[in-house]
């Protein structure tokens, strides 16, 4: 057997990095140095210092993320285009309806917010104003829910590449959104600019998306596609809320921000918290997948017949959902298509994850093997538990500077210690005592229980400081 | 916390049990899940309220039961700290016994393991070598270090072992988040409350519960600016006012702690965005510092604090400072209508002597913008309305009982009618109810107070209403009768009117000794007669303004009038014989400062910093060994066994170790 003797060489080659890297890398990095560059050069009068350290730092984030992980480049610069050609279109459309007597303020809030008094060009209205870009990421996001499932029970492969293309387009949109409404706010006025992330109604987007990244960074380095519905699950309910805060409780407007907010720490406090709850929330829904398939594998033929209660629990939920909502809204209030909306895609979902559990051939076929699974989640929480430290410290820091002190016990800031301290535990048991499967996946599930609530129930049954993101 | 890697059996003493007790994972687990469950308490029973709320809301029982327990103060209760004190030594022993071993493992190459324990490694391999084992040895640690690995090597009577490791920075991980764990804490500790409560337990300082001004405070109650290590205090400043102390609210009293320097307040801003909502809170400040023989100015506001000499001054809160207000004062119970003029400041009282005796005006505060929500679907658009400036004042009668009156200077427009509003109610605990005044042509409250004014003075009444009834009555038969019963029956409905509205009228009605459907045509005539008369009063009213009515009144005029009537008809529940007109202000505002001394701050952030480090050390780098045997086998054969382990994520090691295995295969090919 002969060996080249060039592979040789390489053996003894110390890999450098750098000469890994191609043309298009450093292009890619060129661009978005150029990109940084141009918005410092054109924006850094409403910049104070931490905010340019912080530009140029993400841009050096994000090309090392681009380096890293290839496929992350494509997104950006998909993202980068799009949203360019939102804001080249904005600046038409809004003077189209001054023109028609409107102020410019009016103007881009109804443009913004999809009045639908308004006309506007088609490309315009139907894809790229920040409200109409997160429609499609809502849409494509539920749609993908229902490719993975078909996929995972079809085991179709042409299935799972449609829902992986779909969930890389939702983020896609999702982005997009996101930066229109960036530029969008600031067209409203100067003063009412900032980056969105200051509600709820923008964090959900944010958490979408994050965790849609991160589960599909995890799909293409494991290449499964056997967690995408579960993990898409998570997104759904996210999407479902979204739904509901945008049609019911009109929160999709841009509104200005308090002064408390009105500060650099939030550019890197809130994004950092959210890789932490969406790893979480990726965790929890691999935590599910992790139990059902260990269930199958421990009860072997029999598993149809010995769930009983997880039967029981998957129909009468789904009924129990539909049956609150079309109750309540014919009897107390006037008709929410959203709500029935959401209730009939949710009780699908918990359907489906129930028929899908019990097939015992098609969860061992499709499932990821139980030390993958358990493997990712162990990933997912290290990485959220990383970026939930930092996000707490830099909330620390920014409660120092806002509030006279870095911990005051509000109940905001107390539910991040109770969240931070519970992973700690989880990370302990697995690190240090050794605990694998069924014992964490379970803990994982509790857990996203408990960073829902630091979430989302300190806002709305707990009062304090942090009352941002109210109901 | 023990590593799995340590397994060298200890000898058991008294110290070595207690501190097995202490470094036990199960323990430091427990205690963390209790603090965690702990800390959900504080959040869910709102800390620190009076305890009068807690009786109110929990029953006298369970309030007793929670204050022994200390739940309404969890954070600062002995058995929390105590818990926390206690995770604090769990993780300081665990440092005290795992540390060198972290240590000795980042440095030890294991270059004694057995071949035995080699082997039993999961990822293992083992080839016969044919080739130049001299060539190999040499080449081996090359090949390990082109992918990162340092390795050392060893002779042993039997073997020779090439042992290398990467990523042993992980092990630092552990002593980086374990003692930030620990620093954090510390950087509390500091900034606590401990060097306040050890003043007050030796007797040096008291929290004074009583005096209402700093000037009245006891001496042990005022603290010298080095007294304390650090603090947290709140002071109130007037525009063009300095205060050179901050007060500290402990429990139920206060102390003053004196600061090295005097800071005055220049001037308090609020901006606004377009939508009213505020925008920014700013105060323009001159720090006066004597010890540094310094004066400067600086502004400061929310997310923007000034630090000065290990002091920090944050923007907290705002309040009115003292305006001044110019008022008129019109009397209800005066039919000459002679209003007066006074003046008020917020905050001062002023007494107003009237004919129901003396009443004490209390001006409580001032408000520049009431911007309240207005419906509208879109927040960018009207969400909000600015109804311009308003005052808070109470009135005290003789017999202390008082009534909170919020009075608006500009009238408010809705639906294109203007109206003085006036909110008035009898305790802090309700809402306000409200008077709605109509403006009159000129948007003044002149043309409603002339009305009232006539409608109370009884001899023009008597006038107006034989004019009246003469005009009303000409013609018709029988009229000298009942003119002079009409005559009275006008003077005595309105003064009844006047004394308690329509409420009044009904139960004169009421308690007419006639038929039920009598009554209800009684009433009708009464309403009937009291609108004759009350339009006439206004038809004189307008006519004095000089106002043409020759085509009878106009809509604008009309529903003034219905207005009007509305107000006079709730007039005798506002409360005061006057309304009190703001025409004039001169607005001071006092801003809220926080000020702080906060020396921990930077051990709490080494610490955080030292636990982030920690943090992905741990999780994202791998402890990773590789051990190249070279040794002769039973039958005198060479050969080569090469192992490898790694501390954190297996399933990527093994892929790891698969490629390097294939390398190495290679390069045993390359040496046949």
């Amino acid at each position: 057997m002969s060996v080249s003797n060039q592979a040789m060489q390489d053996d003894f080659q110390r890999p450098n990095f750098f000469k890994t890297l191609r043309i298009s890398d450093w292009l890619f990095a060129a661009l978005l140095l150029a990109g940084s560059a141009f918005a410092y050069h054109k924006y850094s009068y409403l910049m104070d210092s931490y905010e340019v350290v912080i530009l140029f730092a993400v841009s050096i984030g994000l090309i090392a993320m681009g380096w890293w992980w290839k496929a992350a480049r494509t997104l950006m610069a998909v993202v980068a285009v799009l949203s360019l050609l939102a804001i080249w279109l904005y600046e038409p459309a809004v003077e189209a309806l001054v023109a028609s007597g409107m102020n410019s303020r009016d103007a881009v809030a109804a443009l913004a917010n999809l009045d639908d008094k308004v006309n506007s060009q088609f490309l315009f209205k139907y894809f790229l104003s920040s409200t109409s870009a997160i429609m499609w990421m809502s849409a494509l996001f539920i749609g993908a829910t229902f490719v993975y499932f078909a996929h995972l029970f079809t085991r179709n492969v042409y299935a799972g590449k449609i829902a992986t293309a779909m969930t890389w387009s939702a983020t896609t949109m999702g982005l997009v959104g996101l930066m229109v409404r960036w530029r969008e706010s600031y067209l409203i006025s100067a003063d009412i600019g900032h980056i969105p992330v200051s509600n709820l109604y923008e964090v959900f987007v944010l958490f979408a998306i994050i965790t849609a990244l991160i589960y599909l960074h995890y799909e293409a380095r494991y290449k499964t596609k056997g967690m995408g519905g579960f993990v898409l699950l998570v997104i759904s309910s996210a999407i479902g809320f979204l739904l509901w805060y945008h049609f019911d409780k009109n929160a999709h407007h841009i509104a200005p921000l308090v002064p408390a907010l009105k500060s650099y720490w939030m550019k890197i406090h809130v994004p950092a918290n959210f890789i932490g709850y969406g790893s979480f929330a990726l965790a929890a829904m691999l935590g599910i997948l992790y139990l059902i398939r260990n269930n199958v594998e421990q009860q072997g033929e029999n598993a149809v017949k010995r769930s009983m209660p997880w039967m029981i629990v998957m129909h009468a939920l789904p009924a129990g959902i539909i049956a609150y909502v079309l109750v309540y809204h014919f009897s107390i209030s006037p008709l929410s298509m959203t709500k029935i909306l959401i209730a009939l895609i949710s009780s699908t979902f918990l359907v489906l994850m129930y028929h899908l559990s019990v097939r015992r051939e098609l969860v061992l076929s499709v499932f990821p093997k139980l030390d993958v699974i358990d493997d990712v989640m162990h990933k997912s929480i290290a990485l959220g538990f990383g970026f939930f430290t930092i996000a707490t410290v830099l909330g620390a820091a920014w409660a120092a500077e806002a509030w006279g002190g870095y911990w005051s016990w509000d109940p905001k800031e107390t539910w991040a210690l109770i969240v931070w301290l519970n992973y700690a535990a989880w990370l302990h048991m697995r690190l240090m005592k050794g605990w694998r499967g069924v014992p964490l996946a379970w803990w994982a599930v509790v857990g996203l229980l408990i960073t829902t609530f630091a979430f989302l129930g300190v806002n709305m049954f707990l009062s304090g400081l942090h009352s941002y993101g109210e109901l | 916390m023990t590593d799995t890697s340590t397994n060298i059996p200890r000898p058991v003493t008294r110290r070595s049990i207690v501190l097995d007790f202490l470094g036990s994972m199960n323990l430091a687990i427990t205690v963390l899940v209790i603090i965690a469950i702990a800390s959900v308490i504080g959040t869910v029973l709102q800390q620190n309220k009076p305890y009068t709320d807690y009786i109110i809301e929990f029953g006298p029982f369970w309030h007793e039961f929670f204050k022994a327990l200390n739940l309404y103060d969890v954070y600062g209760a002995g058995w929390f700290v105590f818990l926390l004190l206690f995770l604090l030594t769990s993780t300081a022993v665990c440092i005290y016994r795992n540390t060198p071993v972290m240590l000795r493992e980042m440095r030890n190459f294991r270059l004694n393991s057995k071949l035995k324990v080699i082997r039993a490694i999961d990822n293992a391999q083992a080839w016969d070598l044919t080739g130049d084992i001299d060539t190999l040895k040499n080449q081996i640690p090359r090949l390990f270090s082109a992918n990162g690995f340092r390795s050392r090597t060893k002779q042993h009577n039997d073997r020779y072992v090439i042992s290398a490791m990467r990523g042993q920075w992980n092990r630092l991980g552990y002593i980086f988040t374990h003692v930030g764990m620990i620093v954090v804490p510390l950087g509390f500790i500091m900034d606590g409350s401990f060097d306040i409560h050890l003043r007050e337990w030796t007797g040096k300082s008291r929290l004074d519960t009583e005096s209402v001004f700093v000037k009245d405070m006891p001496k042990e109650s005022r603290l010298q600016p080095n007294d304390l290590w650090s603090f947290r205090g709140q002071i109130s400043i007037s525009e063009g006012q300095q205060a050179n102390f901050a007060l500290l609210n402990i429990r139920d009293g206060s102390m003053v702690q004196y600061l090295p320097f005097a800071i005055e307040l220049k001037d308090f801003r609020v901006e606004h965005y377009d939508s009213g909502q505020p925008k920014s809170f700013e105060s323009d400040l001159i720090i006066h510092d004597k010890d540094k023989d310094k004066v400067f100015e600086t502004t400061i506001a929310v997310n923007h604090p000034l630090s000065y000499r290990g002091y920090t001054i944050y923007q907290a809160s705002f309040s009115d400072g003292g305006s001044q207000l110019k008022l008129k004062v019109w009397p209800f119970n005066d039919y000459q209508m002679r209003s007066t003029e006074i003046e008020g400041v917020v905050r001062g009282e002023k007494v107003l002597t009237t004919r129901d005796g003396d009443l004490t005006l209390e001006f409580i505060d001032f408000k520049k913008y009431n911007v309240e929500p207005a419906p509208a679907d879109d927040p960018l658009k009207r969400k909000f309305k600015n109804l311009g400036p308003s005052m808070i004042f109470k009135v005290r009668d003789g017999t202390g009982a008082a009534r909170e009156y919020d009075n608006f200077m500009s009238p408010v427009e809705a639906g294109g009618r203007y109206m003085f509003i006036s909110g008035m109610r009898t305790s802090p605990a309700e809402g306000y109810r409200y008077l709605h005044i109509p403006a009159d042509d000129q948007v003044n409250i002149t043309r409603f107070m002339k009305f009232h004014a006539l409608l109370n003075d009884a001899s023009r009444i008597q006038q107006l209403a034989v004019k009246t009834v003469e005009h009303v009555l000409k013609g018709a038969p029988d009229a000298d009768k009942y003119k002079k019963d009409v005559i009275k029956t006008m003077g005595d409905l309105l003064d009844l009117f006047n004394y308690g509205g329509f409420t009044a009228i009904e139960q004169h009605v009421r308690a007419a000794k006639v038929s039920d459907e009598q009554k209800i045509k009684m009433g009708e005539a009464y309403l009937k007669v009291l609108d004759t008369i009350m339009k006439a009063a206004y038809g004189e009213i307008l006519k004095e303004e000089g106002v043409d009515l020759s085509q009878g009144p106009t809509e604008k005029q009309q529903q003034f009038y219905a207005d009007a009537v509305d107000a006079l008809r709730q007039l005798h529940l506002y409360g005061t014989p006057f309304y009190l007109q703001l025409t004039d202000f001169t607005h001071v505002e006092s801003s809220g400062l926080s000020v702080a001394k906060l020396p921990g701050k930077n051990v709490f952030y080494l610490g955080s910093i030292m636990v982030i480090i920690g943090v992905f050390l741990l999780f994202y780098m791998s402890h990773q060994r590789l051990w190249a045997v070279i040794y002769q086998d039973e039958n005198g054969r060479n050969k080569l066994l090469f192992a490898g382990s790694g501390n954190r994520n297996p399933a990527d090691f093994n892929i790891q170790f698969k490629q390097l295995s294939e390398k190495l295969q290679r390069l045993l090919e390359q040496n046949k």
